[in-house]
């Protein structure tokens, strides 16, 4: 017990608490930003996702501009392309703000306080995504502003008076907010750190590798709809020619509603296990 | 006031609870017992909403524990110290579990003052030794100043200040008027801290009493007699239905007849009498007795508690 000193439970009687009022969402809410913004781990992605996405980012677009080639050029999207690797941090940080509490046993405490799992999942989602989405657009932001600065001289640069560059840069944040949101719904299918982490990458990148070893007639439609490509359509601001590719807005509705399918999916099976 | 009603709990093949029924009332300690493996972990689990039971039903006050508005306010529970994010500090572990049901944030302070962790509140939780994790558990338990307490095995491994200290605050909070409900495997340890006794094995139920009636109820109540013609008086005590056990201190150990009765057989036969000694069974020798049947393992002469 170390130098911890005994104290009688007096006090416990004092009328400590106003009068009794029902626990709501907005209480979970803030609950749920707590918890987050209390952990060491979400500094350490945040910290990672900036180093990324803004740091390799410039580095890529400076190389860019050297080596600039004017066909397909699109200085919007080699700003953000560190996005793609970017984004795992994200995903990690959102993966673990469901395994975290499963492999640590705080579960078995987040449950007997929000025995409403349905509404507890809301809560954790919606900070999340809310972390994601503010993270994301900072990121874009200043991926893009900082990309362009140091292709200009070198190679023509993007402004947001062009078409779609605007949407592209903003897009961006959302793409990296429903990646966000879908990682919380695979750690809350999986429950295990690692194997959900796995799962992610295996949706991101490994999947759509082994894709690319199918005949064509069956590679184009599903390189046209697995879900993040389709999501990350949304970054592009000109259309490939004579690829396969869905337009911004059907894509990124697409990715949205695979993510509302994982998520009504981990909504189901939470409230059928046992904790 | 928790009313647990035909519980069953089954996982895979394994009945873990089998349709058990019990009521815990507030104003003393109500003492839940039974050899590991018995479903104790279990039977708190599904009260807490954690498990989906197969069957039956756990009310708290009348209500379902996934009803209760504002669940922190109305159970505390400990299950055990390590169910937290070691990552976290003390103090914001404390206040996430408070602002989900809506509690004050200096609540969280108060709470830490009564378990004493006030000193080492901005520490992260993991590097908490066991006891201090128990008293942080006992803190989240407080925190909504809750009517009915539930704490399952709290005094494991725990060094003997820590037992001693939680022993205090659970008669405390009893003595408050709470309902306070604890798990053990440890018959000596209840016999310390309960008042009442909810005794199961296998699942199912094996005894709801006080602890005075156990002790009562036990047939290992017997009685010592010592006299210098034992060979005169043994025939009839087995006659009337005792019995009779030699002592390695030449006593005759008897059960199953009380002492008048036994007296009066020695004065009939005219036996001189040195010693007639009641012996009440202790609480252990009950609980044995009582899950002896139930109990998972065996080890020889029925060690399955204590362990």
């Amino acid at each position: 017990m170390d130098t911890l000193s005994l104290q009688t439970p007096q006090g416990m009687t004092a009328p400590a608490l106003p009068l009794e009022r029902p626990s709501t969402f907005p209480d979970v809410l803030l609950s749920e930003w707590t918890k987050i913004r209390t952990l060491r781990s979400t500094f350490f992605s945040l910290a990672a996702a900036v180093v990324i996405v803004i740091g390799m980012g410039t580095l890529i677009s400076y190389e860019s501009g050297l080596h600039y080639t004017p066909v397909g050029w699109d200085p919007t999207t080699i700003s953000l392309s560190a996005l793609i690797v970017g984004q795992l941090a994200i995903a990690v940080l959102g993966v673990l703000s469901i395994t975290g509490e499963y492999s640590t046993g705080m579960i078995r405490t987040t449950f007997a306080a929000v025995p409403r799992r349905g509404r507890l999942l809301a809560a954790k989602a919606l900070v999340f995504t809310g972390v994601a989405l503010v993270t994301g657009e900072i990121l874009s932001w200043v991926a893009f502003a900082l990309g362009q600065a140091v292709m200009s001289g070198h190679a023509p640069t993007a402004s947001l008076g062009q078409a779609n560059v605007a949407r592209a840069v903003s897009g961006a944040g959302l793409y990296v907010a429903l990646i966000g949101l879908m990682a919380v719904a695979i750690g809350t299918l999986v429950r295990h750190t690692a194997g959900a982490i796995v799962s992610v990458v295996a949706i991101l990148f490994v999947l759509p590798g082994v894709l690319q070893a199918l005949p064509s007639s069956w590679r184009n439609p599903v390189e046209e709809y697995w879900p993040t490509n389709a999501g990350a359509q949304i970054i592009k601001v000109t259309q490939g020619v004579g690829v396969h590719e869905l337009s911004a807005g059907w894509g990124f509705g697409e990715f949205a509603l695979f993510v509302a399918v994982l998520l009504g999916l981990a909504y189901w099976l939470l409230n059928r296990r046992d904790a | 006031m928790i009313e647990v009603r035909n519980l069953t709990k089954r996982y895979g093949s394994t009945l873990a609870v089998d349709n058990l029924s019990f009521d815990v009332h507030p104003g003393r300690v109500t003492g839940f017992l039974g050899p590991n493996g018995a479903g104790k972990t279990t039977t708190m689990r599904s009260m807490l909403g954690l498990d989906r039971p197969d069957g039956g039903s756990v009310k708290v006050d009348g209500r379902s524990y996934v009803d209760l508005p504002a669940p922190l306010r109305e159970v505390g529970a400990l299950l055990d110290a390590k169910a937290l994010h070691g990552g976290r500090r003390a103090y914001f572990h404390l206040l996430c579990l408070a602002q989900s049901n809506g509690i004050p944030a200096r609540r969280v302070d108060e709470v830490l003052e009564v378990v004493g962790l006030t000193g080492v509140a901005k520490r992260r939780a993991g590097g908490f030794s066991l006891g201090m994790g128990q008293r942080l558990g006992i803190a989240a338990a407080l925190l909504g100043d809750p009517k009915v307490l539930m704490f399952d095995e709290p005094v494991n491994g725990l060094d003997p200040e820590g037992i001693r200290w939680i022993r205090t605050i659970i008669r405390a909070l009893a003595a408050q008027g709470r309902t306070v409900f604890v798990s053990s495997h440890l018959m000596s340890e209840m016999a310390l801290t309960a008042d009442h006794l909810i005794v199961i094995g296998k699942g199912r139920l094996i005894a709801d009493a006080s602890v005075e009636e156990l002790i009562k109820g036990s047939s290992r109540r017997s009685v010592i007699v010592r006299t210098p013609d034992s060979s005169k008086l043994w025939p009839r005590l087995v006659a009337a239905g005792g019995e009779v056990e030699h002592q390695p201190d030449g006593s005759l150990l008897v059960s199953g007849l009380e002492a008048p009765t036994i007296g009066e057989l020695a004065a009939q036969s005219a036996t001189v009498l040195h010693e007639l000694t009641p012996k009440e069974a202790s609480l252990e020798e009950a609980f044995m007795e009582l899950t002896e049947e139930s109990a998972e393992f065996h080890a020889g002469t029925g060690v399955a508690v204590g362990a």
